[in-house]
């Protein structure tokens, strides 16, 4: 019968085209990597989250530890309160912060029954940048920065005119990373004095790519961002020295570089960065031997992704961290601390703790 | 399907179908229309409740009497001049380039063209249309801004310049196929009268075919601009991301696609207030692009009576 046979050609295509609606979504959701491989992966998986900012290094690590080890690592890049978010709930077995963890992310944590090891992997300095033809604005003071990105600032401090007394009566143009982003919530702690507070009229966006363009391009901008995306771009940005008015810390304006990130001059804009891994996690055997090897091999991999690498001592201390099993957090979940030395705090609580 | 004729010479299908499977195809035909008629109820219905939602929470003289728009910040404003200002500069900028281009070659297409000149020019006219809106996006932010700049001074490398300018491109052949169209539709006893006065043909295309097809230009403009006011790739790449109130080309704005956009791709928790402004910018949107798309029918629909 001729309906009957046309009504099973329908459901043939109705069948076909699901099954390509199907691995279309599945095709865009998992990337390609599950796609090439014919027969299901046999190696455990190691799965990883978080900072943008910590991204890079994790990807290398990544890299280089599946060369020699049978585990498939995947990183994610949600951002340090997505990352925290997947994290707590068990999704990860670590994740990229570049901040210390919130005390909302620390119940969150321990609601799931998640106990974790804070791990700093590098240094990295947020760099305040402006276009290279901007003469004047080459050094800043923080009380400067905080008139320019305190909320009160908004619809008000519209001109580099009111910043300094002599700059040119033009507007400023503000570019600064998305209210997810760990480093934007370090930089208002560190410059206006309260996390996550700040004026809201400045070009916020999570791709740190927009901002440099941004930047690159518009002789009125500042902006900030981590340093390896100045390192990227330094012939189409211009730093400005930040003087914190502690001389204690090296006199006068400082510009951020390798040197004065990992010296502790760089100040308050210097921070460590971090991974935080599972307790429970770490008793895979390929999650334990991974942070291992993350903490061995990020002071290279940091150099080589544009970070600044940690001193020998402190990797030291994180892998006696990490050995042990030291769980909580160095800055007591109260968020980020600012100038604060990574290699005190971890040798402070590394032995006796927990 | 082979056709063949009957002896009463009428048309019929090779396989004779039962009244059955008639009502079938009718039933899944029908089906097809409804989806997106359910699909457009079911937008309506979402954007209402979250945006109900969002108005227990602010107040209306908040949202229409505020200058600021920052509702991610620790201090929160819910104004939506801002985000409409700079939809509405992005578009005028827009419409500025495609009315006069489009209108142009719509009357050239459509009263001096030859038949041969017009068979290559409105396909390719037509191509523009069909470009990627996010090749024109990094068209816009890598080439047309930074060409710009070297003209106009003081111009960020993001601002409302040069996404309108493309944007105006990109809806050129909006503009110039509904403009041809409604110049086609003038009668050409009214041409014909006009020369018989002894009128050129310049002052006949002024002065009596563009007069006459004015409402349904007039429509075409209106339905350009609202694609203009929902184009999200082009100002989210290349007119910046920063709420600002001003009428200022040159600097960075930010339209109410593009904080959509911004909002999307960000971690913002559902059912929070800050993922409400989602859908109340939604719902403005929805609002002025159904306010225009109706004005265009009308006008259209007006043209339609006069000729």
């Amino acid at each position: 019968m001729a309906p009957a046979r046309d009504r099973r050609n329908v459901g043939l295509v109705t069948a076909v085209l699901l099954a390509a609606a199907g691995a279309a979504c599945s095709g865009s959701a998992d990337g390609d990597r599950a796609g090439r491989t014919a027969e299901p992966d046999q190696r455990a998986i190691v799965a990883l989250d978080g900072s943008s900012t910590v991204y890079p290094i994790t990807e290398a690590v990544a890299e280089e530890f599946q060369r020699e080890h049978f585990a498939r690592i995947t990183v994610g890049v949600s951002g340090t309160g997505g990352g925290f978010q997947k994290f707590c709930n068990a999704e990860t077995v670590a994740t990229g912060a570049s901040r210390p963890i919130k005390p909302s992310e620390v119940t969150l944590c321990a609601e799931h029954g998640v106990e974790y090891v804070e791990l700093p992997v590098a240094y990295d300095g947020i760099a305040v940048v402006i276009h290279p033809d901007n003469h004047w604005a080459t050094s800043m003071t923080v009380a400067e920065l905080r008139a320019l990105w305190s909320p009160d600032a908004q619809e008000k401090v519209t001109r580099w005119s009111r910043v300094r007394t002599g700059w040119p009566d033009n507007e400023v143009h503000l570019f600064g990373p998305g209210v997810d982003s760990g480093t934007y919530d370090y930089f208002t702690k560190a410059v206006v004095g309260q996390e996550h507070s700040s004026r809201g009229d400045f070009t916020s966006s999570e791709d740190d790519n927009v901002l440099v363009q941004g930047v690159a391009t518009d002789k009125l901008a500042l902006g900030f961002f981590g340093y390896a995306y100045y390192a990227e771009n330094r012939e189409r940005l211009k730093l400005v020295a930040i003087d914190d008015g502690d001389d204690g810390n090296g006199a006068g304006p400082i510009q951020p570089s390798p040197t004065t990130v990992a010296d502790g001059t760089y100040q308050p804009l210097s921070r460590p960065i971090f991974i935080y891994a599972s307790k429970q996690a770490a008793e895979r055997p390929e999650v334990d031997s991974f942070v291992s090897f993350y903490l061995r091999n990020a002071a290279t991999l940091a150099d080589e992704v544009g970070y600044i690498a940690l001193p020998e001592r402190v990797y030291g201390l994180a892998q006696q961290r990490w050995e042990q099993r030291v769980t909580g957090s160095l800055f007591a979940g109260q968020g980020a601390r600012i100038g604060v030395s990574v290699a005190d705090l971890l040798a402070s609580t590394n032995s006796g703790a927990d | 399907m082979r056709l063949t004729t009957t002896e009463s010479g009428a048309i019929r299908f090779g396989r004779r179908a039962g009244p059955r499977w008639e009502a079938a195809i009718e039933g899944a035909l029908l089906l097809c229309g409804l989806v997106s008629v359910a699909t457009t109820a079911g937008i309506i219905l979402l954007l209402a409740v979250e945006t109900l939602a969002f108005f227990r929470e602010v107040s209306l003289p908040a949202f229409f009497g505020d200058t600021q728009w920052t509702p991610l910040f620790a201090e929160k404003h819910f104004g939506i001049w801002p985000l409409l200002s700079g939809t509405v500069l992005t578009s005028a900028i827009a419409l500025l380039v495609a009315f006069p281009f489009g209108l142009g070659a719509a009357v050239y297409l459509s009263e001096l063209a030859s038949q041969r000149v017009r068979a290559l020019l409105k396909p390719a006219l037509e191509v523009l249309a069909g470009v990627p809106t996010i090749v024109y996006g990094y068209f816009a932010l890598v080439f047309v801004t930074p060409v710009l700049q070297r003209v106009v001074p003081g111009l960020a490398g993001f601002n409302s310049l040069g996404p309108g300018i493309v944007m105006g491109i990109m809806i050129i052949p909006f503009v110039s196929s509904l403009s041809e169209d409604a110049l086609f539709a003038v009668p050409p006893s009214l041409r014909e009268g006009a020369y018989a006065l002894g009128a050129a043909p310049l002052s006949t295309i002024l002065r009596v075919v563009l007069p006459s097809a004015s409402s349904g230009i007039a429509a075409a403009a209106l339905l350009a601009v609202s694609r203009a006011v929902g184009e999200t790739m082009i100002v989210s790449i290349a007119a910046g991301q920063q709420p600002r109130l001003t009428f200022d080309p040159r600097v960075p704005v930010e339209t109410m696609t593009a904080y959509i956009v911004q909002i999307s791709m960000g971690d913002v928790p559902t059912g929070t207030l800050e993922y409400r402004t989602l859908y109340v910018v939604g719902t403005a949107l929805f609002v002025l692009t159904y306010v225009m798309n109706l004005a265009s029918r009308r006008l259209r629909s007006r043209f339609q009576e006069l000729t």
